[in-house]
């Protein structure tokens, strides 16, 4: 069953994120278990955000991965605890991120609940690799994303 | 005969670390059983619920209203941002709220087929998006409020609720990071904005009571350890929107009368207005996917 469970993730590795077509849902952290029983598969998810609207379509991508490679009755959950974080991101992902012009985000650092004024995140510029960037809005294209400027090369990112 | 693999290893982070929140477990572990709850007590969580997610239904839609309109292009990305921040976290608390009412009613069933009196949102958010200024300072008194209460939240007997409150507090911190910063902007700014601002606190003011005023439902909530007294952190609340007020040079309204009735369905003329328009796409086509 264990097995079962490894090649489940294994066509996991191959449902990538809608958004973010450069990774998969594996290495974006948002699977969080795998249970393989003898009535089928079930497969938790989190959401980046609350409302990401690719949430369904991934669910959708789930279960036809998995449907076509013999697993049948397939439930994939929502689940919203623990939360995720960009801290259950690989490396890997990160390294892919970066070479699609997102830069991927630093550690999370513990932080108090209100606060008004955060100093500027320093973010290397993923094009040229300048520290000399700034931010332009913490909301970006989609809920996940900043919108920032790189005074070096004058990319947006 | 089961097996599981939580993919956290792979990615070098196991599930359970997740630093700077609350897990979303109650402190001392024990967690409410909502089937077990007697028939009163489901009543309220369902009325409690729907407030919750109607709050942020309403606001979250009224938000929307600026898509195509704000200042600017990042600012119109960052209002749609948060707009849907604010669904994902209606959709969430309404569908608990059909789960604890029982009667097989979706979130979608209860956002697009209950008339204006059974909507349990605050009338504040409620209103026309007014100005720019007027949404964002409607904005800024409902963050400072949001994010206490969902902070709150996420020691909720109520798993799920629990574990939404840990998700929302997360977006809390940025909605109220943006509308602080455009109240210190709008504030500082020019004659213009300073006076349109200013106005929008004083005509705003008297519907932020209704946020911390207390029934019999939220007394349930509190001894039920599901949700805490919104009076709790009035204080705490009073002191951001006082900071930011003087750091925008803004006057700090007086209290005098302030407005209720939204939680007991009691809403302003606008709120049919808003949901006519927000319904008739799922009233003219029930069950339509696109």
């Amino acid at each position: 069953m264990v097995a079962l469970a490894d090649s489940v993730l294994d066509l996991l590795r191959e449902v990538k994120d809608p958004e973010l077509p450069m990774v998969d849902v594996v290495e974006l952290g948002i699977v969080r278990d795998v249970r393989v029983t003898d009535d089928g598969v079930r497969v938790d998810i989190t959401p980046t955000y609350t409302a990401c609207p690719a949430i369904s379509m991934i669910k959708d991508d789930i279960v036809d991965m998995l449907t076509t490679h013999g697993f049948p009755n397939v439930t994939v959950r929502t689940v919203y605890s623990p939360a995720w974080t960009t801290d259950w991101m690989g490396e890997e992902a990160k390294e892919k991120l970066r070479a699609a012009g997102i830069a991927p985000p630093g550690r999370v650092d513990e932080q108090p609940l209100v606060m008004l004024h955060r100093a500027p995140r320093v973010v290397a510029c993923p094009y040229c690799g300048s520290s000399d960037s700034e931010e332009r809005s913490e909301f970006g294209s989609t809920a996940c994303k900043s919108i920032h400027y790189c005074n070096n090369c004058h990319q947006p990112f | 005969m089961e097996s599981s693999i939580s993919s956290g290893a792979d990615s070098g982070a196991d599930s359970g670390t997740d630093p700077g929140t609350n897990s979303g477990a109650t402190s001392d572990g024990s967690q409410l059983d909502i089937a077990a709850l007697p028939t009163a007590d489901r009543a309220a969580l369902f009325e409690f619920l729907q407030r919750i997610g109607d709050d942020r239904l309403v606001l979250g839609h009224r938000l929307s209203e600026w898509c195509g309109h704000a200042p600017i292009l990042e600012e119109d990305i960052a209002l749609g941002n948060i707009a849907l921040d604010l669904l994902g976290q209606a959709t969430r608390a309404l569908e608990l709220a059909g789960e604890a009412e029982n009667a097989g009613r979706s979130a979608d069933a209860l956002a697009y087929f209950r008339e204006a009196i059974d909507f349990r949102n605050l009338q504040l958010v409620e209103l026309p998006p007014g100005d720019f200024g007027y949404t964002i300072t409607r904005q800024f008194f409902f963050d400072a409020f949001s994010i206490h209460f969902m902070d709150a939240l996420q020691n909720s007997t109520h798993a799920e609720l629990a574990a939404l409150a840990v998700k929302a507090t997360k977006e809390e911190r940025y909605h109220l990071r943006h509308s602080s910063e455009w109240m210190i902007k709008l504030g500082q700014g020019t004659e213009e904005s300073h006076a349109r601002v200013q106005r929008s606190v004083n005509e705003l003011w008297r519907f932020v009571g209704e946020m911390f005023k207390v029934d019999e439902v939220d007394r349930r909530m509190a001894q039920l350890g599901i949700a805490p007294l919104a009076s709790d952190f009035r204080a705490r609340w009073d002191s951001v929107v006082s900071d930011v007020l003087a750091r925008a040079e803004l006057d700090h309204p007086q209290d005098e009368f302030f407005a209720r009735g939204g939680r007991v369905g009691h809403h302003t003329e606008y709120l049919g207005h808003m949901l006519a328009e927000m319904q008739i796409v799922a009233r003219s086509h029930p069950g339509v996917e696109w």
